[in-house]
């Protein structure tokens, strides 16, 4: 079904995220005429997310964090509106905001409204000192206990729990991290790699506690945490526990609406509801994969902008799909680095059969590169503490190139700053060995 | 809606007591200074040693106290950026202690332009370095230029201790450093010395104006012989080949922030300001109209001198020594560090800017380049840019970078926590971004855009 593009039509984007921004600006750069309008509880304007950490570490202003001046929306014909959806209504096609008796009428709604952070049920999960770190709001009650905090638990090792954890350590508070897992977010990073980030986070003075999971927080009488307690029934003093363990898309402006969800808004590959102009996107969509595959939830900046961007087409009269490439990440674990592409297996997961791996680290244990192989093609690149250049990698991936060539070639994808000292010699040494080894590393 | 941050106690890095002690003991460093600047070196130690211990106590104390300092904050922390509580600094963070600052570097350049009498204490107590280097008196311009190139050495130690991972960093301080203490200080002192033309062989027209104007052509190449010829053909080689072929091939961070003296200055004494730096749309638009309009001025000044139009030529010559020379360039440029950045003259001002800007954005190999999509608009690149360069907003689209500002410090690419940015001369200057293949083109497209 393609969509007629009604002259004027009003097009009303929920969460002023990295999803619904990319939407909004590539919608008017195709559709001049659309009342395009973007609500958010959160605040007027458009910030990046990631950056949080940085604010509260003194690193950037919140006004830094705006990719856009804010003269830009009016400028560009976005409407802002800060106000929380409590209510979708799909037949008037018309949204109710909290404390306002009004509402806003919509020809086509956009969900955008991103992630929040998980609670398992834990004991005490909403006493006070104890919150995630999503939003804007999370930042500011952090900073209101900031001054009560000499140690903080983060429970949960992954992106947001080791951002977490280096802002309190910024303001040089104690950091302990509880982990399920058996060394440092193994269930994104193969093992050595992992171990590597551990290795960082010891260095640093942050306590990581693998393979120990959260039972209970514990009340200081006043409603406040003071301490947690682990599953191996350990103790731990604490005046703040952060909450770090994913997150799950945020579907609180649905509640009572007839549009479907399962654990985000159900949506096809061109972001399509079941429910007419209705749409998602970003953290809080799930596309229904076909035959019995598990529904994708993409939970990335990168995957948000590109859904943004997709949508706005089908929106006018595209008849567009999603793909969403060869696999890319990036993040940094305190001071290391690390750029990923195409498939890397980590360790916390079966590694898929017909797959070899290479693997070399310098004797610092703060550069590593990694080649992962099927057959002879390049699937995936990893690398630890060395940039590699993204259109380069995922040319050797898209090409199946063989891992001969990716060495032969291996200097062009160095993206170091110029001066750097370059490891791509005992690289291709030390893995050509490997590759040439029957079999290699299994 | 803001996050103010209440609870901070900015940078946390090494022993917060042994600072505060290091502090107390650099304030206590400078009475000697003080001393000498409401009276003369009498009050410190006169004559003793020749001088070299009024010398001594003026400046020994205060800057082994200030490395003790930045050695004691940088050595408890792992190499990596370190910008913690950089925006709520007192110093760095615009706060009350920028404003004391600001007025004080303000005052001692309207001091030093317009009351040098008022610095006769210190600049005598500079008198027995001068004999040594100079065979002649202090005078408050030697005074000025110690103090300048203290300032970047013990500021570029720092620089070169915190971004001590980095190699690019690393050298390029070093390299500032070396300009500013053998080419700045130094080798012009000893010219004096053997009674040569004090010349500075780093600093070209535009920006040191007058080594093209008239009166130093009679000076150098007609009254100095063959030592002078070869600094007023060096002058001129240099702002018209030089220059525009290490632009060509480089950009203008060979000069900008590798030899010049000003960028020198920035580079190191305004390291912790740089975050200053507007990056509004407005203060670019301003940038683009005053930087080429100082350099219209210059040039015009510099053709009427050689035209001769007598009185006209001169008023106009002290006219523009007043407002660019001295005030826009000493008062504002240095002075407003810890308001509006480490690069206000560079960016707004700067005529040697301005060539090299538009050389490095019509016909240069440089630029920087964005890794794919790898950017999430954080917005540390713009933030840490010392011209003020929103460098996000072109990461957040792929684009490469190819501005006129850009004086390729390399702090973007340092600070980006997804390693987007890297600074490259490309094979020609063609394959920069879209449309760069024709820079004739191109630049008068600008033209007329304007
Ligand atoms: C600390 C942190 C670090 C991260 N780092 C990275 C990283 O390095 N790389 C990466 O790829 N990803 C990172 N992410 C994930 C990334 O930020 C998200 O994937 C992305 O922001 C999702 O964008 P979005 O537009 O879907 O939603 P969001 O950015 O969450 O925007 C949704 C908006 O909708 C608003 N909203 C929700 N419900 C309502 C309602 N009922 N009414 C009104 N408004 C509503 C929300 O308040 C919010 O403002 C990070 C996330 C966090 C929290
Ligand atoms: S610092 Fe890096 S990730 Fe952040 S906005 Fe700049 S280029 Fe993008």
């Amino acid at each position: 079904m393609l969509f007629q593009k009604k002259p004027g039509r009003h097009v009303v984007i929920v969460g002023n995220g990295i999803a619904g921004v990319s939407c909004a600006r590539a919608l008017r750069r195709r559709d001049k005429q659309a009342r395009i309008t973007l609500v958010s509880g959160e605040g007027p304007h458009f910030f990046s997310r990631p950056a949080l950490m940085y604010i509260y570490m003194g690193h950037l202003t919140y006004e830094g964090t705006k990719p856009y001046e804010d003269w830009w929306w009016q400028k560009q014909r976005i409407g802002l509106r800060q106000a929380w959806v409590t209510h979708i209504d799909t037949q008037k096609k018309w949204l109710s905001f909290a404390g306002e008796a009004g509402g806003l009428g919509y020809d086509q709604l956009v969900l955008a409204t991103g992630s929040k952070p998980n609670k398992f049920g834990w004991p005490g999960q909403n006493l006070e000192r104890v919150q995630g770190l999503y939003s804007l709001q999370d930042l500011q009650t952090l900073e209101a206990v900031s001054h009560e905090i000499q140690h903080g638990v983060i429970v949960g090792g992954g992106l947001i729990g080791i951002e977490l954890a280096e802002m309190l350590h910024a303001r040089g508070k104690k950091v302990t991290i509880l982990s399920r897992e058996q060394s440092y977010w193994d269930n994104a990073l193969p093992r050595e790699e992992s171990l590597m980030v551990s290795d960082v986070i010891a260095e640093s003075g942050i306590t990581l506690h693998s393979g120990t999971e959260l039972k209970e927080i514990v009340d200081d009488g006043q409603g406040r945490a003071c301490g947690v307690v682990t599953g191996t029934g350990e103790k731990i003093a604490c005046e703040f526990v952060g909450l770090t363990a994913g997150v799950s898309p945020n579907l609180s402006a649905l509640k009572g609406s007839e549009i479907p969800t399962g654990r985000g808004v159900l949506v096809d590959f061109s972001f399509r509801s079941s429910v007419e102009d209705v749409f998602a996107i970003g953290d809080c969509a799930e596309i229904v994969t076909p035959e019995g595959q598990r529904n994708r939830i993409e939970q990335l900046w990168y995957t948000g902008q590109m859904h943004g961007e997709v949508l706005a087409d089908v929106l006018c009269g595209d008849d567009r799909t999603y793909d969403r490439g060869i696999w890319f990440n990036s993040a940094k674990f305190l001071d290391l680095e690390w750029h990923t592409y195409g498939e890397v297996p980590p360790a916390g997961f079966p590694v898929r059969p017909g797959l070899r791996q290479v693997y070399w680290q310098a004797a610092d244990k703060r550069h590593a590169f990694r080649l992962v192989l099927a057959g002879d093609a390049v699937v995936g690149v990893n690398a630890m503490g060395i940039r590699y250049r993204h259109k380069v990698c995922e040319r050797w991936i898209a090409e199946k190139r063989s891992a001969e060539y990716v060495l032969n070639n291996l200097k062009e994808g160095n993206f170091d700053p110029e001066f750097y000292h370059r490891y791509e010699g005992a690289i291709v040494s030390s893995l050509r060995a490997q590759v040439a080894q029957a079999g290699g590393q299994a | 809606m803001s996050a103010a941050l209440t609870d901070f106690a900015p940078n946390h890095y090494g022993d917060a007591g042994t600072k505060r002690r290091l502090r107390l003991a650099m304030y206590v460093a400078l009475a000697p200074f003080g001393l000498a600047l409401l009276g003369y070196r009498g009050a410190i130690g006169g004559d003793a040693a020749g001088g070299w211990l009024a010398f001594g106590l003026v400046f020994a104390p205060f800057l082994a106290l200030a490395l003790a300092y930045i050695r004691a904050t940088y050595r408890g922390s792992t190499p990596g950026i370190k910008n913690d509580g950089v925006q709520v600094h007192e110093l760095s963070g615009r706060r009350v202690g920028a404003y004391l600052l600001g007025t004080a570097i303000t005052s001692l350049y309207v001091i030093l332009y317009w009351f040098p009498g008022a610095l006769t204490g210190v600049v005598q107590v500079m008198e027995p370095l001068s004999q040594a280097l100079r065979k002649g008196p202090a005078d408050q311009w030697f005074f000025y230029g110690f103090l300048y190139t203290a300032a970047v050495i013990v500021m570029g130690i720092r620089m070169i201790y915190r971004y001590r991972h980095n190699k690019y960093q690393i050298f390029r301080t070093l390299s500032v450093m070396f300009f500013q203490l053998a080419f700045a200080f130094v080798l012009p002192a000893l010219l004096r010395a053997f009674n040569q033309p004090e010349f500075y062989f780093t600093y070209f027209w535009p920006l040191k104006y007058d080594y093209l104007f008239p009166g130093s052509f009679e000076y150098l190449w007609k009254q100095s012989g063959g030592v002078g010829m070869f600094m007023f053909g060096w002058g001129v080689i240099a702002s018209f080949v030089l220059t525009p072929l290490l632009t060509w091939r480089f950009g203008k961070r060979w000069y900008c922030s590798w030899v010049c003296g000003c960028g020198g200055l920035a580079e190191t004494a305004g390291d912790p300001f740089r975050q200053l730096s507007s990056k509004k749309l407005k203060a670019w638009k301003f940038e683009r109209w005053s930087i080429h309009t100082v350099l219209v001025l210059i040039v015009v000044l510099t053709a009427l001198l050689w035209v001769d139009l007598g009185r006209i030529s001169n008023d106009y010559k002290a006219w523009y020594g007043f407002f660019v020379g001295a005030a826009l360039s000493g008062v504002v440029g240095v002075g407003f560090y810890p308001l509006l950045g480490s690069r206000v003259w560079c960016r707004f001002f700067c005529p040697m800017a301005a060539v090299l800007g538009l050389f490095q954005r019509f016909f240069s190999r440089f630029r920087i380049t964005t890794n794919g999509d790898q950017c999430m608009s954080c917005g540390n690149c713009s933030t840490y840019c010392e011209m003020g360069i929103d460098v996000r907003a072109y990461a957040m689209q792929g684009k490469n970078i190819v501005r006129a500002s850009c004086v390729g410090c390399g702090v973007c690419a340092a600070v980006c926590p997804r390693g987007v940015l890297k600074l490259e001369n490309g094979k020609t200057h063609k394959d920069r971004f879209e449309g760069a293949e024709h820079p004739l083109a191109d630049l008068l497209g600008a033209l007329k855009k304007k």
